[in-house]
């Protein structure tokens, strides 16, 4: 029998309650949201807070909402929420594209955006789809709120810039016209985490790219931000010759290792070609809104 | 810790640890066996039961957070005697071999219908990716959810 060990437990009432009780607990105490990646890892003895801090019944944390030319994802919004919503399917539907592969729907119904953000997994498909669309994070402490990039937030496996007595509210959408986006993933099974993923986005302007977001799951020691193929496909008119440069830029700047679900070689074909159909989709996307 | 919640329409209240899973206050300490624990990993939906009428896998949860919640297990869909259209559905499609995986399937299914009351094949099988059933008998469980759906629906219509 899997059980955590044992814990102080505390319901928060609001986000300041949390960040005081973060900081009056010290490093181990822990945010428990949906629970999905970490009662997991306390079963197994790889988290063990002495503190839990459950934020699940702060629903000023739950939202997905268009405001000041932007969209805002609450952290504690649930995949189901994200997958259901129109505002993400109609301005960024890579989201749709990666939560309907997610885990499998019960699950879906408990794990959250910011949980999954903050558990920094190289393998989980969010952090990808926020790299590729260049989200920002809101980050509030007790000096108040920062935000940053998706960049600056994930600073090694498992750890992200969310200091101690500190949590992440918000995810922050830019909405810019002649978007486009995707997001693919092969899997050994329904419900599995990826073999690889590969998360897209382009900003088109009189029918060439402006600006473009790639990253992929799975094949790192943490989330693949794709900086070289970005920059590849910046000012270009999109063709089949520039996806298979930008699908040969990916299969080279991954570092997967081998492991039951393939072999490096494989994986590195297998995200240069997801790279390829998820720049393929997000284009066509993209042109479809420009026209 | 004092934990109260509504399980089936009564209020229980116990004083649990923290830690405990939602599937062992349910099967430990309330006694409703109806529930069961399989992979506990999230993995395999035995545990399934609703809380708030969303399903959920009751091994990734802890008993704790449900406090003042409605959880409602399988052993609440048969009503006086009458069986819930959905267990009706896996008897008469024989929908089960071994029934272990069958309490989970019934309180996902039974949440898809409450949902969705004509759900496709398709539809049907994407609410069940969460739930393993090792006889492999899924196309029964499909056929017994459609079942499921005409009979409502039919009914709905006479009433």
């Amino acid at each position: 029998m899997q059980t955590p060990a044992a814990f102080e437990y505390e319901r928060a009432t609001s986000v300041d309650g949390v960040i005081a009780s973060l900081q009056r607990l010290g490093p181990e105490a822990r945010v428990i949201a949906g629970g999905h990646s970490l009662l997991p890892m306390m079963k197994l003895r790889l988290a063990n807070p002495e503190h839990l801090i459950d934020i699940n019944d702060l629903a000023e944390l739950a939202y997905v909402s268009e405001q000041h030319g932007e969209i805002r994802i609450g952290a504690l919004t649930r995949h189901v929420d994200l997958l259901k919503s129109d505002i993400l399917a109609r301005h960024y539907p890579l989201f749709r594209d990666a939560e309907q592969v997610i885990a499998d729907p019960v699950v879906r119904n408990r794990g959250t955006i910011g949980g999954s953000l903050c558990q920094a997994d190289a393998a989980e498909d969010l952090s990808a789809v926020c790299t590729a669309a260049k989200a920002q994070v809101v980050i509030r402490g007790p000096e108040g709120e920062r935000v940053i990039g998706m960049d600056g937030f994930h600073v090694g496996p498992y750890m992200t810039a969310v200091g101690q007595g500190e949590l992440l509210t918000e995810i922050r959408l830019a909405l810019r016209p002649g978007a486009g986006s995707a997001h693919e993933k092969v899997e050994r099974r329904a419900g599995d985490w990826a073999i690889a993923a590969a998360s897209v986005a382009v900003w088109m302007q009189g029918g060439t790219i402006a600006e473009a977001g790639i990253a992929l799951s799975a094949v790192g020691l943490t989330t693949i931000h794709l900086s070289r193929a970005e920059e590849l496909l910046r000012g270009q008119a999109p063709s089949e010759e520039l996806f298979a440069k930008a699908r040969d830029i990916a299969a080279e700047d991954c570092s997967p290792t081998a492991d039951g679900r393939g072999p490096v070689d494989y994986k590195r074909h297998l995200a240069g070609v997801l790279t390829q159909r998820a720049l393929r989709t997000a284009s066509a996307r993209a042109m479809k809104q420009e026209a | 810790m004092q934990v109260s919640m509504t399980v089936n329409g009564t209020q229980v209240s116990h004083d649990v640890e923290p830690r405990m899973l939602l599937v062992h206050y349910i099967r430990e300490t309330l006694g409703l066996t109806g529930t069961h624990w399989g992979c506990d990993t999230s993995n395999c939906g035995a545990c399934v039961v609703q809380v708030d009428g969303q399903p959920v896998k009751s091994c990734t949860m802890l008993a704790a957070m449900c406090a003042g919640h409605e959880v409602r297990t399988v052993e609440s869909l048969e009503v006086d005697g009458q069986l819930d259209p959905i267990q009706q559905g896996f008897h008469e499609l024989h929908a089960l071999q071994c029934g272990f995986c069958t309490p989970g399937m019934l309180m996902t299914t039974r949440a898809l219908l409450d949902e969705n009351p004509d759900p496709t094949d398709h539809e049907i099988r994407v609410a069940i990716s969460g739930a393993i059933c090792r006889c492999t008998g899924y196309k029964n469980i499909v056929s017994a959810v459609r079942w499921a759906a005409d009979h409502e629906a039919a009914a709905k219509q006479e009433a």
